[in-house]
Formats: structure tokens, C-alpha cells, sequence
């Protein structure tokens, strides 16, 4: 390998002025032309994609998108999980001048309608069919968009609708042109400018609709360079992409950080695989939500309960012995040699192999990003040896904020302010985030951009505070701040984030504002909770089955308690009832990034929270519901009200 | 979706004539006259013990017909043996499940695979000069299959660990990988949920569209029958009582009595 295969540390995040991506993937493709930035496994193998391959494919995607009409300022609405061809007609749109507009994909109809009247998207990009399928239904209803560019040939063949094109004829097209006429290679390289968009993403939208906004080059850039200062992540870090494309992260790391610093993105055949192919391409980073890393930890759990006496008893031992260290280790304690052999042991039979199943062999950089996540948690993966770590980013500040340093790292907080970042906290304890990274506004909505934008001042709507050494605390939205009848303050979020610390608890809604107690609303687990029933012969025939089991209240209950002793006086939960569903995107209730949307939980739940104050023991909920054949129905639940002491 | 995919009548790829087959006193196939057409869905029902896998049996060779013929793309294969006959093009599932547990879902796909391939004492001592071209290319036609339908959480795991429809899912899947042109399906969908039921009916239809496979499918569940099927037969005591578009044949008074005892079928 010559030797400029691996440029010096700094190298690449040295952007020159005026970069685009487009202008750093051209430099990557004189760099190291023959390097890996994509991996795709497919038909059992994993595919190539060089950055020469890479920075081919946007521009054959760009020109055959501009011969179908593409024009400036077009938009283009992306349907499918992470693929090469996603990316690449997102960056080709991009080139274009125009707005990729990626949504989740399991968005609902009523979801898709919502960003396609705010972008007026002419242009779609689907993965295969079932997206296709949904921008049909789409254009039936509200006459766009009027391309629609599939990747997948399956089951298209009998397709007789307008506007359905091939993906490969696109690029086909693209290519022709990119042959025959010179220098449009060039010419498309040089068409991005800096304050041009990449993006058009959302905010996540817990109050209200969400808000769309453009996230152009120089943002990404910034915060890519924010985040390389702060050791965030290195130059050519190894990722697994797989959180959706519409959220924020994929577009700031997959593709902003993946270009600028040369990373190289793998992508799982198919989101059931994912932790079998993290486990055959180990990333060096990992950012994921608290869920999944909960995920994993639940699956170690219940997989090591069921094993054998000998191999429990070593886990028990050995993770209880480096968790404690890393307690200790917070509080500034400095290893003994005895306990650092008794960790070199544990490593070598137990955390070893566990870091292996799990695909952190060689992660660097574990991040948990988005939302709080618990203590057992957050010292089950330090204490295995990954270096884990909290970090704050909106898609307003182009996914970055705060992150922790090596060897500064706690459980509170997400860490300090990234170089380049500032913060500052407000009267009223809203946190306001200042940088090259922060958006220009929300997309045609001068109302709400004016809310949120002041002197350049982020208004993030997150309530929090910063420690004196500059750590950062966040504690919930600033708009939730409520207070009880007695003049209590708190968070809703952060009490229910404690709750949901509890691996029995999977969602939960604190009640209580202008209320004498706290109430709340709990979703169990229904893996831990049905895991937990089965160990103890407990039967069950489903989810709201399971919830009103005393023995599941009991536990709930316990659990309630032991959070209550650590909350003030005023702001314990008094009253809780364990809910017959989980709170699902799908109803509405979360957002599609799991946050809770509490004024529909309000409405949905009006005659259980009444109930809860109102002293009553048992509530009847009844369910709407409509049956395959059209019939409707009602399913009537009796849940039950406990009380705590 | 639109069905009308031939104008012209399209030529009859299977005919079977005057089929007769008796086990002792017991008569299974009472002359059975059909034709299966070149790219069709057809499907087959009747109730239980009406000889329905019996036809099949005989199609196949594996309880070839005392009397009658059975005429497959202008060629007689009456009296051909199974294995003779799979080269043929014709592959079958089974009803009960007919999986190698044990193996894992690759091997068992790949199984499918062995009428196209030539093992052997010396290719296999020198595997990696004379076999692992030949490996390679079977393995990417069921990678092919594997992605076609859906399979790739499951390719390592053995069969036996899998739900009954993802084992059938993988059966289904090692049919396809023998290249069928006339596949025959015996109740692919029985003993699954309502879900697992409409994502087999969406793989038949689209193995049906994207790879040109005829597809005779025995099938109790009418819905799915009349939801998918071009044409259909009924048998009833090893005779066929009606034949033709799914619409007319389950209007038809004799399959009314004979399905469902006599009371009427309110329209399905």
C-alpha cells in the first residue's frame, strides 16, 4: 500500500474554505481512490463500494436525475432503510441543488402527507415496492410526486402507473451523459456551494407537527469539524449505518462525517440481521439511542439467566467486580493491581466473548445520543471496557453538541460543549446553543424560526443547567416544566426517564400538573416482564394480559418505591396504573424517534387519569377497533389502580 | 393487479387424461381430466381425502396412474420416475413438512440445488480446483432465492428452530432453487396465521410474476383460492366436479354440496 493510503491524523479535517461534500468526496477520490466508504452485504456477501465507485455513483445519479427535469430548489422525498443507492440519490439530489427528503420508513400515510406538503416534493427515491406502493397511494391523494425512482425491480414488472422509473436507468442515463459530454463531471462537483442544502430533515416533533428545515454544507462541515476536535470521533472510523436516513445522525455521521473524515459506512443486509453483521464488521463507532443499547443489555440478561449454573455464577462475579470498579473509578479511585488482575481475568472469560457477541470489539467511540439513559446501563458497557459515553445533538445544531472526554466521563450529564459550540442557559433553565453548526431556520415557517432563533441563539426548548466544570445536565423539555397544585416544580421527562431506568418499565407518563400527587402511567416490558413471569410459572396469554397480573403490579410497585426515596417529598408518584398497550408511534402516542407526545397521551387517556385522581381502584377503558371485514367493534379492559406508599 | 396477462389461450403445459389410480378397493382417482396452461395460477381443492395429493403423487411419478396418461409440454411422463421427472422441471412441496432438520436453512436450499450439480469421488478430493466454481455459482442462484424470499435473519439457523411458516418459507425456497417451470404447491399455507398466510400468497404471486413459473396449488383456504388463483379445479372422491375460473367454480351447485355439506357459500 503506497503510503498515502492512511493521511496523518488532522489531515482530512483540515476542509479547505469553500468545501462542499461534494468537493471533499472529490479530494477522497484523489486521496485514496481505491479504499472502502461503503460496504453493503447482500446475497450473503459483503459489496464494495470504493470512494472512487462512490463520488462515480452520486454524479451518474445526478446527471440522470437533471435529464429527467430535476430543477434548483426541487425536492426529492426518500422511502427505504440505509442503502448505497439511498445514499447516493440523496448526495446526486444534492448536487442538483435540490432537497433530499428522507422519511422514516415506517411512517405512516397521514406522516408522509405532512413532508410532502411541506417540501412539495415532485421527485421520490423508494426502495422497493412497499415504499413505491405508499407514494402511490400518496399521489392518489394529493396528485404528487409525479417521478418516483425505485431501486428494487421486484415486483414492479407489473406496474402500469405513470412516472415509475428504474434506478439503474437513471444512473444509466447519468452515465451516458457523463461520457459524452465533457467537463459536466467537473461542472457538478463545482455546483454545490457551501450554503446549499444536503438535507431536508425534521425536527422530532413532540409538540406539535414536526418542523422542516434545510441542513446545508457548511453545517455539516462544522459540526463534523466540531466533533473531530473533540475527539467525537477520529478520521477513518469504521460505522455500522442503520438508524433511519430521516433522522438527523445518519446525514451528520454516515454521510457529512463519513465524507469529511473518510469513514467507512457498512450496511446490514436487513434490519433483523443487524447484530449479526455487527458482530462480522465490529464498528470503531457506535452511536445508538439508549433503546438499543438497552436492547442489548436486556438480550445479555436473559440469554445468561438461561444459561448454565457455572457460567451465570462467572458472569454475576466478574461483571459485578468491573462494574464496581468503574463506580469507583468515578469517584477517582485508582485501581489496585489485584483488581486490575481480577479484570484482565474477567475480560479473558467473561466481558471478552460478551464484547464480541455484541460487535464492540474495536469500538472507540460507544455513544449513547437522544435521550437519557440508565445507570445499570451506562456501567454495564463502561464496565465491559467499551468506552462509553452521553452526547447531546438536535437536528437543529446539525446532530452534534456536547460530548464526553476520555477519562471525564459520568453518568448524569452528556458532557461538555463541543470546540466550536456554545452554550447557555437561560432564567428560566432553557438551554440555547450558539455555532456554526446551527440551522438558518425553519423551512417557509418565519414564525417559529423567529421563536427559535435569536441573535443566532438556539432556543433547543430542552431544560437543563451546566455544572461548574462545564459538564451539561439535561433534565427534560423546558416547555414541560409544570408544577404541582403545591407549588412543586419538575420535568415529566425526567422523572419518566428514571422510571423507565427499571428494565420492567418500557414507557411511562408522569401525571400531576395542577394536581395535590404524582400519578403515572406505565407500559411494562414485555420481554423483561414475560421473561421475568415464565421464570416463575406466572401464565399469561398477552400484553394486557400480563399488565394486570398483582404479581407484575407488585413488581412495578417495588420498583416505584425504590425511585420515590430518591424524589423530594412533594414529587413522589402516589398512584400508577400499568397500561393494557404500549405507547406506539403508530396511535400517535410517540414520536418516531420514541419520545412521548403527551397532549394526545392526555386525550387518549382522559378517563384514566381522571380515575387515578379520583381515588377510584380500577378504571374501564374501552378500545374502538376495526375488524378485517370492516365491522367495528369495542374491547372493554378493566385496569387496575394501585396505590404507593 | 391486473390479470390479464394473455389474450390468446395460452397453451396447456401439464394435461392429465382419464387419470386412474386405485390402493386395493379403494378408488383415489376416478378419471381425472384436467389442463394446467402455461403460466397460470391454478389451484386445486377439495375436501379432505378427495385425492387432491394423490394427482400430485401421480404427476410426479411416485404413484404413477394405472390407466390414463399424464402429458407434460407435449411429452408423455406417465410412467417416469421422480427423479426422472424433477429434471423436468417439475418440483413439488409437501404438505408435512419435509425439511432436513438439523441443517440449516442454506443447506437445506441448496439441497434443491442437486439436479444441477455433478458430485463426485475426484471433484470432491480436488474441491478447490475442480468443484468450488460450481459451488459458487449454485450458492449465488440460492442467495438469490434467500433475498427473494426474505430469508437472511434465518440462513445460518437450523430449519428445526424455525416457525412452521418460515419453515415452510424454506421449503418453498428449496423448490424454487431445482429452477422449477411448473411448481406444485401441496397447502402451502396450512397451519399458519393470517399474516404468515398473506406473505406467502404475495411470494406466490410474485414467483409467479418476476420468474414465469406455472404454479398448481392445493389449497383449503378458498379466500386465498379465489384471491389468486387463475383457475381451479375440485375434486371430490377422486373425481373432478368442476373446473375453470375461480369466481364461476365456487358458485357451481356440486361444489357447494360437496365443500361445505350441502348448505350454500354466501360469495367470497
Amino acid at each position: 500500500m503506497p503510503s498515502n493510503d492512511r493521511p496523518g491524523r488532522g489531515v482530512l479535517a483540515d476542509f479547505p474554505q469553500g468545501s462542499t461534500l461534494l468537493t471533499l468526496l472529490e479530494r477522497n477520490t484523489q486521496l485514496f481512490p481505491d479504499r472502502v466508504a461503503m460496504r453493503e452485504k447482500d446475497f450473503g456477501i459483503w459489496h464494495e463500494y470504493t470512494w472512487r465507485d462512490y463520488l462515480h455513483e452520486v454524479l451518474a445519479f445526478a446527471a440522470g436525475l437533471e435529464a429527467l427535469g430535476f430543477k434548483p430548489g426541487d425536492a426529492m422525498l426518500v422511502l427505504g432503510d440505509n442503502r448505497p443507492q439511498i445514499y447516493f440519490g440523496m448526495l446526486g439530489c444534492a448536487t442538483l441543488l435540490g432537497y433530499p427528503a428522507p422519511v422514516f420508513p415506517d411512517s405512516t400515510p397521514k406522516e408522509i402527507v405532512h413532508v410532502y406538503k411541506d417540501c412539495h416534493a415532485n421527485y421520490a427515491l423508494a426502495e422497493d415496492q412497499e415504499q413505491v406502493d405508499k407514494l402511490l397511494d400518496l399521489r392518489d391523494q394529493v396528485g404528487g410526486p409525479q417521478k418516483i425512482i425505485y431501486k428494487d425491480p421486484r415486483g414492479m414488472s407489473t406496474y402500469q402507473e405513470p412516472g415509475l422509473i428504474y434506478y439503474q436507468e437513471v444512473r444509466a442515463a447519468g452515465e451516458k451523459r457523463l461520457q459524452e459530454e465533457a467537463g459536466l463531471e467537473q461542472a457538478l462537483i463545482g455546483r454545490p456551494g457551501p450554503d446549499d442544502g444536503v438535507a431536508f430533515l425534521h425536527s422530532s416533533g413532540t409538540t406539535g407537527d414536526p418542523k422542516g428545515m434545510v441542513v446545508k454544507h457548511r453545517h455539516l462541515l462544522a459540526a463534523v469539524r466540531s466533533g473531530f476536535l473533540a475527539n467525537f470521533f477520529q478520521e477513518g472510523e469504521v460505522l455500522m449505518a442503520y438508524l433511519p436516513v430521516a433522522w438527523m445522525g445518519d446525514t451528520a455521521y454516515t454521510i457529512a462525517a463519513g465524507i469529511g473524515l473518510g469513514f467507512t459506512a457498512n450496511i446490514p443486509e436487513r434490519q433483523e440481521t443487524l447484530l449479526h453483521n455487527l458482530r462480522e464488521i465490529p464498528p470503531t463507532f457506535f452511536l445508538s439511542p439508549p433503546r438499543m443499547w438497552e436492547n442489548m443489555l436486556t438480550s445479555v440478561q436473559v440469554r445468561m439467566e438461561e444459561s448454565t449454573l457455572l457460567k451465570r455464577r462467572l458472569y454475576n462475579y466478574f461483571l459485578q467486580q468491573a462494574m464496581d470498579l468503574e463506580r469507583a473509578k468515578n469517584k477517582g479511585h485508582v485501581p489496585t493491581f489485584w483488581e486490575r488482575f481480577l479484570r484482565y481475568l474477567g475480560e479473558l472469560m467473561v466481558l471478552g466473548p460478551i464484547k464480541d457477541h455484541l460487535g464492540l470489539t474495536r469500538a472507540r467511540h460507544a455513544v449513547s445520543g437522544g435521550e437519557a439513559i440508565g445507570e445499570d446501563t451506562f456501567l454495564f458497557f463502561r464496565a465491559l471496557g467499551a468506552n462509553f459515553k452521553q452526547g447531546y445533538g438536535l437536528t437543529e445544531t446539525a446532530g452534534v453538541g456536547t460530548t464526553m472526554e476520555d477519562g471525564d466521563v459520568r453518568f448524569h450529564t452528556v458532557g461538555k460543549p463541543l470546540p466550536g459550540v456554545e452554550f447557555k442557559i437561560t432564567e428560566e433553565g432553557e438551554i440555547l446553543v450558539k455555532g456554526e453548526n446551527v440551522f438558518d431556520g425553519y423551512y417557509n415557517n418565519p414564525e417559529a424560526t423567529a421563536k427559535a432563533l435569536e441573535d443566532g441563539w438556539f432556543h433547543t426548548g430542552d431544560a437543563g443547567y451546566l455544572e461548574e466544570d462545564g459538564h451539561l445536565v439535561i433534565q427534560g423539555r423546558a416547555a414541560e416544566v409544570v408544577y404541582t397544585s403545591a407549588g412543586e416544580r419538575y420535568v415529566p421527562n425526567f422523572i419518566e426517564n428514571q422510571l423507565k431506568f427499571n428494565p420492567f418499565i418500557k414507557d411511562a407518563a408522569v401525571l400531576g400538573a395542577g394536581k395535590s400527587f404524582l400519578g403515572a402511567m406505565v407500559c411494562i416490558d414485555l420481554e423483561a416482564a414475560g421473561h421475568w413471569s415464565e421464570v416463575r410459572g406466572i401464565t399469561y396469554t398477552s400484553y394486557a394480559d400480563l399488565s394486570q397480573k398483582p404479581e407484575i403490579y407488585d413488581l412495578i410497585k417495588e420498583g416505584i418505591q425504590k425511585l420515590n426515596k430518591v424524589l423530594p417529598e412533594g414529587l413522589r408518584i402516589k398512584r400508577f396504573v400499568n397500561l393494557h398497550k404500549e405507547f406506539d408511534p403508530d396511535d400517535g402516542e410517540l414520536t418516531r424517534t420514541r419520545k412521548l407526545r403527551r397532549k394526545v397521551i392526555e386525550d387518549r387517556y382522559g378517563p384514566v387519569i381522571e380515575a387515578i385522581y379520583d381515588g377510584r381502584d380500577s378504571v374501564v377503558i374501552e378500545a374502538l377497533i376495526t375488524y378485517e371485514s370492516g365491522e367495528t367493534g369495542v374491547i372493554r379492559r378493566n385496569l387496575s389502580i394501585q396505590e404507593v406508599e | 393487479m391486473d390479470k390479464s396477462s394473455s389474450g390468446t389461450e395460452a397453451k396447456p403445459i401439464l394435461v392429465c387424461q382419464e387419470v386412474r389410480r386405485w390402493f386395493g378397493g379403494v378408488l383415489a382417482l376416478n378419471d381425472v381430466t384436467l389442463e394446467v396452461r402455461h403460466g397460470e395460477i391454478f389451484g386445486l381443492v377439495g375436501p379432505n381425502g378427495s385425492g387432491k395429493t394423490t394427482l400430485v403423487n401421480a404427476i410426479i411419478g411416485f404413484y404413477p396412474p394405472q390407466q390414463g396418461r399424464i402429458i407434460y409440454d407435449n411429452q408423455d411422463i406417465t410412467k417416469v420416475r421422480p427423479h426422472k421427472v424433477s429434471p423436468l422441471g417439475i418440483v413439488r412441496t409437501f404438505q408435512n413438512l419435509a425439511l432436513f432438520r438439523g441443517m440449516s436453512v442454506l443447506d437445506n436450499i441448496l439441497m434443491g440445488r442437486h439436479v444441477f450439480m455433478r458430485p463426485g469421488a475426484l471433484r470432491t478430493a480436488l474441491y478447490w480446483w475442480l468443484s468450488i466454481k460450481e459451488e459458487t455459482a449454485n450458492r449465488r442462484v440460492v442467495e438469490e432465492i434467500i433475498d427473494f424470499l426474505q430469508l437472511e435473519s434465518v440462513r445460518h439457523d437450523p430449519v428445526d428452530v424455525l416457525p412452521i411458516g418460515l419453515q415452510k418459507r424454506v421449503e418453498l425456497a428449496r423448490a424454487l432453487a431445482a429452477e422449477p417451470r411448473l411448481l406444485i404447491l401441496d397447502e402451502p399455507m396450512a397451519g399458519m396465521n393470517v399474516e404468515e398466510k398473506e406473505y406467502m400468497a404475495r411470494f406466490v404471486l410474485d414467483i409467479h410474476y418476476e420468474r414465469g413459473v406455472t404454479v398448481i396449488m392445493i389449497e383449503h383456504h378458498l379466500d386465498v383460492v379465489t384471491g389468486i388463483c387463475d383457475r381451479m379445479a375440485v375434486l371430490n372422491y377422486g373425481a373432478k366436479i368442476a373446473e375453470g375460473p375461480p369466481r364461476e367454480v365456487v358458485q357451481d351447485p356440486a361444489v357447494v354440496a360437496a365443500y361445505t355439506g350441502g348448505r350454500r357459500v354466501h360469495a367470497v
